[in-house]
């Protein structure tokens, strides 16, 4: 074998031009697959997490919640935004039939003048009722969350004493929650006293979010159906008979991003699929050209006392040193553009975005460099089967 | 150790008006004795190098069977063939036969190197110096003259020691000086107790030959 490996690096290295060329053909297979499937498994981790983050069955707004930002923008994508109802709406809310649990949520979107550490949405929750936010909080944090206390997502820069001016009212960082490829990411948490405090002291300062009374302002309710309701139903309920109001059903929002996400899974399907074909085949007419210009020094090896067997694992061994050597560069090069890229990524896509763990990421690097072996070694079997059963007595007469 | 072939024939398909069967080489019964020279000559397209094929394991003949003393090489596999015709049979092909990523030095180990052994500088040096390209020791092929890959070649057969030396055309490229030095030493390599084939065109060739046999439309006989 030691005879093999050596014949095969020696072999490589005299054709340096062929050889890179071979690798960076074995570098397309892994990076296609290993990129595009860490891209794909990034959009499912993100739908996935936003879906347990939502935690929610319905999601009610004021009607006139579009005009300054929606929930979809506001808890997707990040994009700071506030809208308001008196709280009466929750205790109108709360009793319709269906509604197990009902929990009010506050949306204030921090300033970026000078009262105000950085420019975020910041989200109020009833700790008494809350059970979208709470539990994820749990995760990171198990204290409770008290008056001036703040919850930042995974994105937000702490700074060196833990705390954070909004609307010029100073409050401490107590935790830091776990990363969820959302808009999510980029919010602060506090609990209704909190928010409601930040509320009066930007309106205070000339912020004009809301005319009414900001003790009794709310964002939106999250509800829980109970069981033996349709969750369908009970938004129709609600949109039905509490006016002002609009229910929206969080499969409806899911399934949205679903549809993003599934569209985009089938264009980088098809782009590997295509990259795949494309590359295999030029691998494999390289092989076969290679082969016909090899004829000779296989005979050779043949007149000297290499058996087939001998003469395969050789072949073998180059086509495994191409395909690894490549597939460990495709792999990389494909690291390099997901991971430093990813928020680039997840802007363009609009879509929730967050990378698998290190464990999952590792056995896809492993899988992605196999298969792109495996599928290098088979690309090369066939031309190698038909150079080792070569006529050598032929071979060498022919050139002679 | 003597080298017999018994009965042997190869038989090609090609498309002909005549017949679409052709015998390169008609059955023939050959030994190629240990200590002798034995030269076969004959025209192109003879049958010459066909039976060299069959003899050196590296074509089966379409009848009758090669023993090398009382192994028949062609009872076993490909892997026993290639071992027994790495150890025991040395065999300078046609044309340049060097691998091109070896240097000559590494192309004339290569016999040892294949199945992992040992082999210091030593022989190969002297057998390189004996064909007189022991300075090109770390040169690559592609720097080499037609005769100086013939002479590598040689060298390669010769690393063994094998019982059987079967050269096809070894003189071919070479200078007179040169076909003469080669000839010397395949004549030497018989005295030494090798069998030794030699195909060749070189009507010098027979004043170091035990032997002459002529091949004719794959019939070999005695010139």
């Amino acid at each position: 074998m030691k005879f093999e490996k050596d014949l095969s690096v020696k072999n490589l290295k005299r054709k340096p031009a062929r050889t890179a060329a071979l690798v960076i053909l074995s570098a397309f297979l892994s990076f296609s697959i290993f990129g595009g499937s860490l891209v794909v498994m990034s959009l499912q981790n993100g739908l996935k997490s936003y879906e347990a983050r939502l935690g929610a069955d319905i999601i009610v707004v004021p009607n006139q919640a579009r005009s300054h930002g929606t929930v979809d923008s506001i808890l997707l994508q990040g994009i700071p935004g506030y809208f308001y109802m008196d709280e009466s709406y929750f205790e109108k809310i709360s009793v319709r039939e269906g509604v197990e649990i009902a929990s009010p949520q506050f949306f204030l979107a921090s300033a970026s003048a000078g009262c105000c550490s950085v420019a975020v949405q910041i989200i109020g929750f009833d700790p008494e009722t809350d059970f979208s936010i709470q539990p994820w909080i749990r995760e990171s944090y198990g204290g409770a969350v008290g008056d001036g206390d703040l919850i930042v997502g995974s994105s937000i820069e702490i700074p060196a004493n833990r705390k954070l001016v909004f609307y010029n009212n100073s409050y401490n960082v107590v935790a830091q929650l776990d990363e969820t490829g959302t808009g999510l990411d980029t919010a602060v948490y506090a609990n209704m006293s909190t928010i409601r405090e930040m509320l009066e002291s930007s309106t205070k300062q000339g912020f004009r979010y809301y005319d009414g009374d900001p003790a009794r302002a709310i964002s939106s309710v999250m509800i829980k159906v109970g069981d033996g309701y349709g969750i369908e139903d009970v938004a129709n309920d609600i949109n039905v008979h509490v006016r002002k109001v609009e229910a929206t059903q969080a499969k409806s929002m899911i399934s949205s991003i679903a549809g993003g996400l599934t569209n985009v899974s089938r264009v980088i399907g098809v782009l590997v699929v295509v990259i795949w074909i494309l590359a295999l085949a030029i691998l494999m007419v390289a092989f076969v050209m290679i082969s016909n210009e090899r004829t000779k020094e296989f005979a050779v090896l043949r007149v000297v006392g290499a058996s087939e067997k001998m003469l395969k694992r050789l072949l073998r061994t180059e086509s495994i040193i191409i395909s690894g050597v490549g597939a460990l560069c495709g792999a990389a090069a494909a690291a390099l553009v997901v991971f430093p890229f990813g928020g680039l990524v997840k802007r363009s896509l609009d879509l929730p975005y967050l990378l698998p763990d290190a464990g999952v990421t590792a056995a896809l690097l492993f899988g992605s460099v196999a298969l792109s072996v495996l599928a290098g070694s088979l690309t090369s079997a066939a031309s190698a089967r038909r150079l080792v059963k070569n006529d050598t007595g032929l071979i060498l007469r022919e050139d002679a | 150790m003597e080298l017999r072939a018994e009965g042997v024939s190869r038989r090609y398909f090609r498309q002909s008006k005549l017949s679409n069967v052709f015998f390169a080489v008609k059955e023939t019964n050959f030994a190629l004795p240990a200590g002798k020279l034995t030269e076969i000559t004959g025209r192109s397209g003879s049958g010459k190098s066909t039976l060299l094929h069959m003899l050196a394991g590296l074509l089966a003949p379409t009848t009758g069977r090669v023993l090398l003393g009382d192994t028949d090489l062609y009872a076993l596999d490909d892997a026993e063939r290639s071992k027994l015709r790495n150890e025991h049979i040395g065999v300078i092909p046609q044309g340049q036969t060097a691998l091109r990523s070896l240097t000559v030095l590494e192309n004339v180990k290569l016999p040892c190197l294949m199945y992992g052994d040992e082999v210091s500088d030593e022989i190969p040096m002297s057998l390189l110096e004996r064909v007189g390209i022991a300075a090109l020791r770390d040169a690559y092929p592609n720097e080499l003259s037609g005769g100086e890959l013939r002479r590598l070649a040689i060298a390669r057969a010769l690393l063994r020691r094998p019982r059987v030396l079967l050269a096809d055309e070894p003189t071919s490229n070479l200078d007179d000086e040169n076909t003469h030095a080669v000839l010397r030493l395949l004549r030497q390599c018989a005295d030494e107790g090798a069998a030794v084939l030699l195909v060749t065109h070189e009507r010098e060739a027979a004043e170091y030959a035990d032997r002459v046999l002529y091949m004719s439309d794959g019939v070999l006989s005695a010139e």
